[in-house]
């Protein structure tokens, strides 16, 4: 059996440890698959940090989360739930066999929507809250209107910062695999027959989208947001 | 080499004088963890022994006695592995229940417990008796009487430990933990933190003199005069203005809090707590995590103003205030 | 030294002009960029070394420093650094990757029939990755040096250590990825490079236990990760996530490291038992006895370890409630680890037994083994765990288990796959003697230690009461044999590459389709994938293979 599969002609991309492209394909998908249990337990660790602080403080939870501009946690929402329909989309064209260009097309499109998530994260979100002294170890401020619990509102601010900083680390990487991807398909490389490293760099993408969608509950909507009018 | 040689000569004078195998068992706690522990030795041993023959004797039984030499398959042995499954999950069954039970009991202190109040820095031990007496790294209990230790932390994690009582307990910044004894056997006793907290950690050790109950009463009323826990307490609260807002009679813009301790209290927020020394310590440094309802938040937090010692004397002036004192059950 | 069967296969060319791994090519390129599982176990083989000379120099020191009660050696700050980074190096540096990085890094492409794992480049890539991290801690470890304990407990070392505490974070938390990937690279290969024929219930053990070993990898190291990542950054920025002042909790940093740390035990002990498995059945020439019971078990303690981490948090102050649980599941967990020892000497019944050193491994990993766990016994009691925990008792029982089991497992396995990496035999006259002079040095380090922890002496302690002054001693004594006993396989096994006697495939006469090939083997491994046909450990089969094709 493992005579006739080394002789075929492989398409390009085959890496010899493997029989076929299908023992190949299935190992990518399952080390990827893999990968993200590992990312779960990495995110996991802090969700948990989370949890047990918000449920330790929670009037300093809440109010710390009335200071986020939920609108711009909405935006980003939708823009990554874009992002990953566009992410598909390239994968399907692959998969179908579209011209190389209507893969790039999609991949662009997906890059400029992560893009646009981080454009609006670091330079309306963070910014304003940098130069509002709400980052914990660059001059935070307690502010005298936030009462005696706001000894803990910086531990909100941590987690924020933690939480959506390392999404974003992940994001910026993901980019980086996306222009590896466009760059690998103007070359021509993806058709019907392989287009696994689409596929796994899509699962990767879903999953940070996925991430997002329990940070943006838990630290933009908690406290019955619009309770506090000009809370920034 | 000299290692070698000096740590001969040293093994031969131990063996003579005889290495000891036990620390002093000095409380009423130590003989039923020592049952336990050297039942864990001779099963320990037992089964270790019993592996050891049993390799052994196979070793040397079926030691292979010519090169081409090829055993029989042996079959597998479905109720020998459940033996081994079994036994071991029954004797591990044992000894959990033994242990827990064990522990249970060593984990409540009596009602009647005598109190001291401990602190630990780096790199001492602040003991504090409620009548006054202050000690450092030394600690001076009566025999045959209750002794409860409530602990915290100026800075770091430590652990409090006396082997001869075979008690610990970590010494941790920001809360209350608490172990008791009962001291059986007067003499002096080693104290030490064994939970590392930095440079210093070895030497932040001390002793435990256990004195008849006579003897303990005289050394507490002798030396110097220092006010009572209470007392010290009842200063403070003058001195830091807490005497502004909890006003006796309940006039002022806080809860009197003549009672309050041992209490159970709603806060704000529908949760019930009872008023023990660790909701009276948050109340000091974090105030506004407990409000009680009827009262605005307005209690300023007293953090970084006072040490955790000076927190222990507000507590217990607090635990004096009358019409009754309520004796707090042990958590 | 004697060869047993020599089982020729294939009829092996002249060694000098036959290609293999190590001489298909040279240059130092084609090692620092090779992605053949082979080499980059080599590779490994190396580091880790070196990184267990220099944890077993730390330890040599702080053994001739506590012969005397005041300190015979260094001042206590020194002492301080030098029980931390023997941990610290030890555990994340020596232990954690040591027989996966190395032997099962070399096997288990073998021993499955594949040509190399599912993902080379990144199995190359893990090594940078380790060797990155290992700088950061060698430089921490020269610059300043670190004095947390290898626990890191905040907030001594987030808000008051002066020391290199970011540095080294950040060594451990780099080498975690190496782990990561490993791990990830033995579950994809095994599940989906198997060779025809091969189902799970063939595997070798040894198989078995690296699979349980990488779940553990993929699942816990993550977690020491983010555990270090909040440490690095409170550090760093003074936030206080975990000190009370804002709310935070020290004993969170806890939950969270031993999360971690008591699953990475079973990392470095789970590999050990894989070893056992084939070097027992090896060389009693008998299939293993209860191969489903060994196998589960090995996945039974990956799972259940995830469950028991509180069991060093005991006396921080935790409910009687939480304590109950956890001491409840820290008994359970011992029952399939018991349930491996009863197999392994169950295998040895009417055997064919011989005692070359790996064999004399195995037999003290047994018996050593047997005892370290034990000992945990005493520790997942409540009542007795309240007067050990934070003593030498402590420090005893796990040394028994790491390095009376997983160190000793370790040598065995190198010793017996030695001439099929090499292509070499060893001089095994030496090799008994030191795995003599080790087991020796080994008992009378540690056993003095349980006297100790009983007796209450706390660890961590640069200098100590007089009394204590005897067992230490004795340690120490033991420590010099201990380190003496390590020099002697790094001498002779050295010497066996340039002028060992020349291995043939199978010198053992061991089963595995490693033994199939040639000794070194090719760069890929199998001129033909085998299918198989029989059951792992054919031992009762004179000829194992040659129904194959």
């Amino acid at each position: 059996m493992a005579d006739t599969a080394i002789h075929n002609a492989h398409p390009s991309g085959f890496a010899h440890q493997f029989e076929d492209m299908e023992q190949q394909h299935e190992a990518g998908s399952l080390g990827m698959w893999v990968f993200l249990v590992t990312e779960i337990m990495f995110f996991g660790g802090l969700f948990a940090c989370y949890a047990v602080y918000r449920a330790l403080h929670l009037p300093a939870f809440e109010l710390g989360s009335r200071l986020l501009d939920v609108r711009f946690g909405a935006a980003n929402t939708a823009v990554l739930i874009a992002s990953s329909l566009t992410m598909a989309l390239a994968i399907h064209a692959a998969q179908t066999g579209k011209r190389k260009s209507v893969v790039m097309y999609y991949l662009v499109l997906t890059m400029i929507l992560g893009a646009a998530f981080l454009g609006i994260k670091f330079t309306f979100e963070w910014r304003h809250d940098f130069v509002e002294h709400l980052v914990p170890g660059f001059g935070f401020e307690v502010r005298p209107e936030w009462g005696a619990v706001g000894q803990q509102v910086p531990m909100f601010f941590c987690f924020y910062f933690f939480m959506t900083g390392l999404h974003a680390l992940h994001m910026i990487i993901g980019i980086g695999i996306l222009t590896v991807l466009t760059v690998m398909a103007s070359g021509g490389r993806f058709d019907e027959q392989y287009y696994a490293p689409l596929e796994v760099s899509g699962l990767y993408w879903h999953f940070v989208d996925i991430v997002w969608i329990f940070l943006f509950p838990l630290l933009y909507l908690i406290g019955g947001h619009y309770a506090m009018a000009g809370g920034h | 080499m000299t290692a070698l040689t000096q740590s001969g000569i040293s093994l031969l004078a131990a063996i003579q004088e005889g290495i000891p195998i036990r620390p002093p068992a000095a409380s009423s706690i130590a003989e039923g963890v020592d049952r336990l522990h050297f039942f864990l030795t001779g099963l320990t041993l037992f089964f270790t022994a019993l592996i050891f023959g049993i390799i052994f004797y196979f070793m040397v039984k079926y030691r292979r006695r010519s090169e081409d030499e090829r055993p029989a398959e042996t079959e597998d042995h479905l109720a020998l592995e459940l033996t081994w499954t079994l036994v071991p999950t029954l004797l591990t069954v044992v000894i959990f229940v033994w242990a827990s039970s064990l522990y249970f009991r060593n984990s409540r202190p009596p009602s009647a417990s005598m109190e001291i109040f401990v602190v630990g820095k780096q790199w001492m031990w602040h003991l504090q008796h409620p009548e006054g007496p202050r000690e450092i790294n030394e600690l001076h209990v009566p025999m045959g009487v209750p002794v409860k230790l409530t602990m915290t932390s100026e800075d770091v994690i430590h652990d409090f430990y006396v082997p001869a009582f075979r008690v610990k307990k970590d010494v941790v910044p920001g809360r209350y933990t608490s172990l008791w004894f009962q001291a059986t056997k007067t003499g002096i006793f080693h104290l030490f933190c064994a939970q590392y907290c930095g440079a210093d950690h070895a030497e932040m050790i001390g002793w435990v003199y256990v004195m008849t109950p006579a003897d303990y009463a005289a050394w507490l009323s002798g030396g110097v005069r220092n006010e009572s826990m209470s007392q010290a307490g009842g200063r403070l609260f003058n001195q830091l203005g807490c005497v502004t807002c909890h006003v006796a009679d309940g006039t002022g813009r806080g809860p009197a809090l003549v009672g309050i301790y041992g209490k159970q209290e709603t806060l704000r927020s529908g949760e019930i707590r009872v008023v023990d020394e660790a909701l009276i310590r948050q109340a000091i440094v974090n105030p506004n995590s407990i409000i009680l309802p009827n009262y605005p938040p307005i209690m300023p937090t007293f953090q970084g103003q006072i040490n955790e010692e000076q927190v222990l004397q507000l507590i217990a002036y607090v635990k004096s205030l009358g019409p009754e004192e309520r004796k707090l059950n042990a958590k | 030294m004697s060869s047993t069967v020599t089982d020729i296969q294939h009829g092996a060319p002249a060694e000098s002009s036959r290609v293999h791994y190590l001489n298909a090519n040279y240059g130092i390129k084609s090692w620092l960029l090779t992605t053949d599982h082979k080499r980059i176990a080599l590779l490994y083989l190396g580091s880790i070394t070196l990184m267990f000379f220099v944890g077993g120099a730390f330890a040599v020191l702080m053994r001739l420093h506590l012969i005397e009660p005041q300190g015979a050696l260094v001042e206590p700050d020194t002492y301080n650094k030098l029980f931390t980074l023997h941990g610290v190096i030890m555990v994340f540096f020596f232990l954690v990757p040591s027989i996966p990085a190395t032997l099962g890094n070399f096997l288990v492409p073998m021993m499955i029939g594949a040509r190399d794992l599912a993902f080379p480049r990144l199995n190359l890539l893990s090594w940078y990755i380790y060797i990155v991290g290992a700088i950061f801690t060698l430089y921490a470890a020269i610059s300043g040096g670190l004095d947390t304990g290898w626990t890191f407990y905040t907030p001594y070392s987030s808000s008051f250590s002066h020391t290199q505490v970011v540095p080294v974070a950040l060594g451990v938390f780099i080498t975690g990825f190496s782990s990561i990937l490993t791990g990830l690279n033995f579950v994809v290969t095994i599940h989906k490079m198997r060779a025809p024929g091969l189902t799970w219930f063939r595997l070798p053990l040894f198989i078995w236990a690296m699979y349980a070993t990488s779940i553990i990898f993929i699942l816990g190291t993550p977690v020491i990760a983010i555990t270090l990542f909040l440490l690095g950054l409170e550090r760093l920025l003074h936030i206080g996530i975990f000190d009370p002042a804002i709310g935070g909790d020290p004993i969170l940093f806890q939950h969270l490291f031993w999360f971690y740390s008591h699953p990475a035990v079973y990392i470095m002990i789970l590999p050990g038992m894989g070893v056992m498995s084939e070097l027992i059945t090896c060389f009693s020439r008998k299939k293993i006895f209860g191969y489903s019971f060994v196998g589960f078990s090995s996945m039974a303690i990956a799972v259940i370890s995830f469950l028991v981490w509180g069991h060093h948090m005991f006396v921080t102050g935790q409910s009687i409630y939480a304590g109950l649980i956890f001491s409840v599941l820290s008994f359970l967990v011992a029952i399939p680890s018991a349930i491996k020892v009863f197999n392994w000497t169950a295998t040895l019944y009417k055997g064919s037994i011989s005692y070359q050193a790996p064999m004399l491994y195995a037999l003290g990993f047994i018996g050593l083994f047997t005892m370290g766990g034990l000992t945990g016994l005493f520790l997942a009691s409540l009542a007795t765990d309240v007067h050990l925990n934070g003593t030498y008792f402590i420090v005893a029982h796990f040394h028994y288990i790491m390095v009376g089991g997983a160190v000793m497992a370790y040598l065995g396995g190198i010793h017996f796959w030695w001439p099929k990496i090499t292509g070499r035999l060893y001089p095994d006259g030496w090799a008994r003697f030191a795995a003599l002079v080790i087991f020796v040095g080994f008992n009378l380090t540690f056993f003095p230690q349980f006297m100790l922890g009983y007796l209450g002496m706390p660890r961590r302690y640069a200098v100590y009461p007089a009394e204590f002054q005897v067992l230490n001693v004795m340690s120490s004594a033991g420590a010099s044999i201990l380190g003496i006993g390590y020099l002697i396989p790094l001498i002779y096994l050295v010497w066996s590459m340039r002028y060992g006697p020349v291995a043939g495939p199978n010198p053992w006469g061991a089963r595995g389709l490693e033994w199939e090939t040639p000794s070194p083997p090719p760069t890929e491994n199998f001129d033909e994938i085998p299918v198989i046909t029989e059951e792992a450990y054919d031992y009762a089969n004179p000829h194992p293979g040659v129904a194959r094709g």
